[in-house]
């Protein structure tokens, strides 16, 4: 029983950490900091690298939640993240979304709306403020 | 000075507003290239061999050596970023660039590789110019048997000294040469393993061969592995030099240039072997010093001498080329093949035959090397976001060109199914870790090569002999059992040498 946050290192990754956080201290329960990437360029820079993923750990440490950080590579980012959901049995996932025009949504596809619409568990979709 | 007015001729046609649009367009889409693994000027070369159809002589040449330039440029920021050589001849650049890139040095090593490069470049083809001449004056006197027995040479060096594996090399030369001879004789019109297709009478257009193994074969190649691990990249500003970087690193430039051109003129010489020698000089010359070499630790030493070495032997390889008609690099390899498109026959008497085109293209490779350096050196952070791309999306636009480009060749679909089959060709060697070298020289050079063996035999009306009757024949085919047995014979009497550790430290 966990909250599972998708994290990327942005405002919108930020803000579904910070909420996470947030949402596990009032739960009294763990979380688990999902990052993927599709792996398909050389550089990836929503994937964290080494210094990154130390220095969230250290965040996640210093918040006082139990936690942990799970990098994952796979074609869609949404599968990922629901197949860690799934393999903790999460109470709740958050993630960070932004605005997207309907052009945007057709040409880009939204990650977060398949995360959504496919969860087992309540979704809870955060703005940076 | 004969040889300076002639290249100040070359600079005047050379400087032509048209002729400068191509030189900068070679040089960007050559470091584009260089820049991202797995693609490499010989692919972007082969790519563009259509073009042929279109431009004219001097300004695809002058196209394509900024692209063989830029490619080499390119690969040493990849090298420098990502600790992930672009391409083999930046391997060295890669141990010391990148440990200089972490120290918070990535600006000074893109500097001292761009203007090394940049040294290295023009001083190696100044030499080409100077050289060339007196080299291919020589070289008409050759016989049609000496010739023979050079490219002989040519291709056992290539296809057993380089690479991993001389089984390997020799493989890729049979399957190049197997190629080249399909479609019919030049003497005989006989038809030679086309299995009795008409559409295989013409022979296979090198076009579609290069495209198939170079683009196809490594989409393919790429599809297969397409996820993995993103690599963390250094961010970078722009390049520049301290005093102090400026007087270590001009030593080894020159140093780099010495090692590099002759490498890179010999058959064979690549720019692997003088770049790992560079670095070693630099490395045992920096701890003799001072008391404690900065090696190990990102020394600017150790990027300055390979990247020189490097870029000297890149130009060092137009020698054989524009003198002799013999490719030493998968590169060069197409570049002879888009000169025989225009009906150049690189060769001996080229340089009397096209001394404008000989003498515009190498005041274009002067332009072109400085326009690198003005170019990359401000460009280095925009060079360095192209590693974003994803690779479904680039290689889609490869694929894209690959089609239009072997379908351009005879309007006929049979074309892109032998590129298919050449794409499938070079997935498998990929795979079975067969160097493309040696092919893509037997594909090329193996014609040529019958042609001389049946002018010596007609000379000697089909007597064998007539295959050793000049000195400098059998002085080379010498040359030839030597290298064929020389390493199996050092190998049992000596522990494994330096270079099979070098490669297990890169690894």
């Amino acid at each position: 029983m966990a909250i599972v946050i998708g994290f990327i290192p942005d405002q919108y990754g930020e803000a579904a950490l910070a909420y996470g956080l947030d949402e596990a201290t009032r739960r009294k329960t763990g979380v688990v900091v999902v990052n993927t990437t599709k792996g398909d360029a050389l550089v990836d820079k929503r994937y964290l690298g080494a210094e990154g993923k130390v220095t969230l750990e250290q965040r996640l440490a210093d918040s006082g939640v139990e936690h942990e950080v799970r990098q994952t590579m796979g074609s869609d980012i949404a599968d990922e993240i629901l197949a860690v959901a799934a393999g903790v049995d999460a109470d709740a996932i958050v993630i960070g979304i932004r605005h997207r025009s309907p052009v945007g949504k057709l040409i880009m596809g939204s990650v977060a709306q398949r995360v959504i619409v496919d969860a087992a568990c309540p979704v809870i979709a955060v703005k940076p403020g | 000075m004969d040889t300076l007015n002639l290249l100040l001729d070359g600079f005047t046609s050379a400087l032509t507003l048209e002729n400068l649009l191509y030189a900068a367009i070679g040089v960007l889409l050559g470091t584009f290239v260089g820049v991202l693994p797995g693609i490499g000027p010989a692919m972007a070369l082969a790519l563009l061999l259509p073009v042929t159809y279109g431009l004219d002589a001097t300004q695809a040449l002058i196209m394509f050596a900024g692209i063989y330039y830029g490619g080499m440029y390119g690969g040493s920021t990849t090298s420098i970023l990502l600790n992930t050589p672009g391409e083999s001849a930046s391997v060295m650049t890669a141990i010391e660039g990148n440990k200089m890139a972490k120290k918070g040095r990535a600006a000074q090593a893109l500097a001292t590789a761009a203007i090394g490069s940049f040294i290295a470049g023009t001083v190696g083809t100044l030499l080409v110019a100077f050289f060339t001449p007196s080299i291919a004056t020589w070289a008409v006197e050759i016989g049609a048997p000496s010739y023979f027995a050079i490219m002989l040479l040519s291709m056992v060096l290539v296809s057993s000294v380089l690479g991993a594996s001389r089984l390997r090399g020799y493989i890729g030369l049979a399957i190049g040469l197997t190629i080249g001879l399909i479609g019919l004789d030049a003497s005989t019109a006989q038809a030679r393993l086309t299995g009795g297709s008409l559409q295989l009478a013409d022979g296979i257009d090198i076009v579609v061969v290069a495209v198939g193994v170079f683009a196809i074969g490594e989409a393919l190649w790429t599809a297969a592995h397409l996820r993995r691990k993103p690599i963390d990249v250094i961010p970078v500003g722009r390049p520049f030099m301290g005093r102090d970087d400026w007087s270590r690193s001009w030593a080894p430039w020159l140093r780099g240039t010495a090692l590099g051109f002759p490498f890179g003129a010999l058959p064979a010489g690549g720019a692997e072997t003088p770049t790992f020698l560079s670095y070693i000089t630099e490395r045992k010359l920096a701890g003799r010093r001072r008391g404690g070499s900065e090696f190990g630790e990102g020394a600017i030493e150790g990027v300055a001498g390979p990247e020189a070495a490097n870029n000297a032997s890149a130009a060092g390889m137009f020698v054989p080329l524009l003198a002799l008609g013999l490719p030493v690099t998968a590169t060069a390899s197409i570049l002879l093949a888009a000169m025989q498109k225009y009906g150049i026959v690189p060769g001996p008497t080229l340089m009397t035959d096209q001394p404008d085109l000989i003498w515009t293209l190498l005041a274009s490779l002067l332009i072109g090397n400085t326009l690198l350096l003005v170019i990359n050196l401000p460009l280095a952070p925009m060079w360095a976001k192209l590693l974003r791309i994803q690779r479904p999306q680039l290689y889609a636009g490869i694929l894209f060109f690959a089609c239009l480009g072997a379908y351009s060749v005879g309007q006929s679909s049979f074309d892109l199914l032998l590129l298919l089959l050449f794409g499938g060709l070079g997935f498998a060697i990929r795979r079975f870790g067969i160097p493309v070298l040696p092919l893509i020289l037997g594909v090329i050079l193996g014609p040529l090569m019958e042609v001389k063996m049946r002018e010596a035999l007609d000379l000697s009306n089909g007597e064998v002999s007539g295959l050793f009757n000049e000195p400098l024949a059998i002085f080379v085919y010498v040359l030839v059992v030597l290298v064929v047995v020389a390493p199996p014979l050092i190998a049992r009497f000596r522990p494994p040498a330096l270079l099979e550790q070098h490669d297990q430290e890169v690894s």
